[in-house]
């Protein structure tokens, strides 16, 4: 009895362990449909990228293939295709995020050497404020005066606070009498005046529509669309900023259709769909009008200093572990030296 | 319940090992072998792995996780904050629960039904409510958010139904005629609740502290908006560990969940252990 026993829970084991396997390998195997192609992005792109894809559909390239599209925080993004997440495009915020799939041998190494370095779409840092702009806030030194009420993604967890972060760092560096010290003093400043550090850009912005802080430091296409919705801010692009610039690429298993999808992404008509959704075209001669920009017929004003991360930081393979780096990190030590907020 | 647990075991003991088996049927034996390769598949192997992980740096990932300052303060914070809202539980939770099985009042089936809202509830709803209400735009002139009542007052939604629901049926449960047998024998109110009522609900209260701590420790969503996550002030363990996740450090977020997990097992067992005193003793 007590033998039949252990040998009916054994049976129990011995069926159900591979039947749950079985069920796994199911839902990872089917991928290589070429007319199927799967886009994961990061989160800003959900409403860009809906014209795109119609658009592209109706291309003779684009005939016919279906689209499954997955969107969230860039670093999750990528943390979820390097563990089987299929895709066949991706989409992220920052070159480090597609950089760890080229790592993990599941983006091509070349992957960005096409005309545009990768980079799919720009935007820039800028500033969005209550509407009316009520504390006159123009520029960077406005952020530091006492009493402004500054929020940032929090950059331990955002790749956007990351670009917003360094856009302060390149600021004060390039200041007249400007240095590495002065730029580290300047960021403990603007961390100081800063009353909350939401996980992702998304979450500081339902933050700061509803009603923390003076000034939200956001991406130009962001605020764009915030604007255009209707809600009760302005955003303000200083005089100097620092471009933001998102990389896309194909996985090395993509289905070939994926590289049309990526053209055409890149092409003028692609390039203007996303111009009118407020992202910055990474080609030249794109027109439109943007509704929900300050000035819709001029929506990307010419910032007279623009930095980037290739020319003022050394690009992210150097900027990313000097500045964020978990324990020696320029802005860790900041964040971890101050009490915020008290 | 737990004393059929703790009679079983007697009789179990006294008969010996072997009578312990002898009393699972063959129905009952698949039953076991199903229920504890579905728990090792979701919670133990999980378990095993997070712990292996934060091991792989040997004892110094878990002393430097709990030498960095910044960890430890959410720690302190986490668990301070969970402890007080249990504790708030504790005494909000049984009251709600007494109105609920003792009173009868308009509205009673209504409120009975809305105490299971924060449950159902996605979480990162619940913080734009509370957002919403009790941030900078409330409509009560009350701001919290941002600041460390903000967890408390987050932490207390999302944990309200625990004790609630744990408290309800054993009051509903519990007879008016031996209430009605003390009073009659000169019994004043208070002695009755300390003697009679207070023991027959007190292990529910802790099964229900103990489901509203561990809630309470690893809580994510509702926090998300109104705390802020400020280092120092407003940053619960688990964004700190997302943060670690984030930056590619996995052995430190894995080290900070498993000293979480040690918490989470003390105040479970020192509940526990209440629970059973309390059950002996009544």
């Amino acid at each position: 009895m007590t033998q039949r026993n252990r040998f009916l829970a054994l049976a129990a084991a011995a069926l159900a362990v591979p039947a749950i396997l079985s069920g796994c390998a199911a839902s990872s195997g089917a991928s290589s449909d070429s007319d199927k192609l799967s886009v994961v992005g990061f989160s800003v792109l959900k409403t860009a990228n809906e014209p795109v894809i119609s658009a592209f559909q109706k291309t003779g390239a684009g005939k016919g293939v279906s689209f499954t599209t997955s969107y969230g925080a860039s670093g999750d993004q990528s943390r979820a295709v390097a563990g089987g997440l299929h895709a066949d495009e991706v989409h992220l915020s920052l070159q480090p995020d597609v950089q760890s799939l080229v790592d993990a041998g599941l983006v091509d190494k070349s992957w960005d050497q096409n005309a545009t370095h990768g980079i799919l779409t720009d935007s820039v840092v800028v500033f969005l404020v209550r509407k009316g702009n009520p504390l006159h806030i123009e520029s960077w030194d406005d952020l530091v005066k006492p009493g402004v009420k500054v929020i940032t993604p929090n950059p331990a967890s955002s790749g956007s606070a990351k670009w917003n972060i360094l856009a302060a760092w390149a600021h004060a560096e390039d200041a007249p009498g400007g240095s590495d010290a002065k730029a580290q003093e300047f960021v403990t400043k603007l961390l100081h005046n800063t009353v909350a550090l939401p996980g992702s850009g998304s979450d500081a912005l339902a933050s700061f529509l509803a009603g923390n802080g003076d000034v939200l430091l956001a991406y130009e296409n962001d605020s764009i669309e915030a604007k255009a919705a209707g809600d009760d801010v302005d955003y303000i692009v200083p005089k100097d900023t620092l471009l933001i610039e998102n990389p896309a690429a194909v996985t090395t298993d993509a289905s070939p259709k994926a590289q049309d999808f990526l053209d055409f992404q890149l092409s003028k008509q692609g390039q203007t769909l996303y111009a009118k959704a407020g992202f910055r075209p990474v080609i030249s001669g794109v027109k439109t009008d943007v509704p929900g920009a300050n000035d819709p017929s001029n929506p990307f004003p010419k910032v007279s200093h623009l930095y980037t991360i290739d020319k003022d930081f050394g690009g992210w393979d150097k900027a990313n572990p000097e500045f964020f780096d978990d324990t020696t990190g320029i802005i860790t030590k900041i964040i971890a030296g101050l009490n915020i907020g008290s | 319940m737990t004393s059929a647990v703790l009679s079983q075991d007697t009789r179990a003991v006294g008969r010996g090992r072997p009578g312990v088996r002898s009393t699972l049927t063959p129905g009952a034996s698949l039953g076991l072998g199903i229920a504890m390769i579905w728990f090792s598949l979701l919670v133990l192997i999980p378990l095993a792995a997070i712990v292996a992980t934060a091991g792989g740096e040997g004892w110094h990932g878990y002393v430097d996780t709990l030498t960095n300052p910044q960890s430890w303060a959410a720690i302190k914070l986490t668990v301070g904050q969970s402890l007080l809202v249990t504790g708030i539980n504790v005494v909000m939770g049984t009251l709600i629960a007494w109105v609920l099985v003792r009173d009868r009042f308009w509205g009673k089936r209504l409120l009975d039904l809305v105490i299971d809202i924060p449950f159902a509830m996605p979480t990162i709803v619940a913080g734009l409510v509370l957002l919403g209400l009790y941030g900078p735009r409330g409509p009560l002139g009350i701001n919290v958010s941002n600041t460390p009542a903000s967890v408390t007052l987050a932490l207390a939604f999302v944990t309200l139904p625990f004790i609630v629901r744990t408290v309800q049926p054993v009051l509903a449960e519990l007879d008016a005629d031996v209430e009605e047998a003390a009073a009659s024998l000169g019994a004043r109110r208070l002695t009755t609740l300390r003697r009679i009522v207070l023991p027959s609900i007190i292990p529910a209260v802790a099964a229900g502290a103990a489901l509203s701590f561990a809630r309470a420790i690893s809580e994510y969503g509702s926090l998300v908006l109104l705390s802020g996550m400020l280092p120092y002030r407003t940053e619960v363990v688990s964004v700190r560990v997302l943060s670690f996740i984030e930056g590619g450090d996995r052995t430190s977020a894995a080290a900070l969940a498993t000293i979480m997990l040690g918490v989470a097992l003390f105040v479970i067992v020192a509940l526990d252990v209440i629970q059973r005193r309390m059950a002996r003793r009544g």
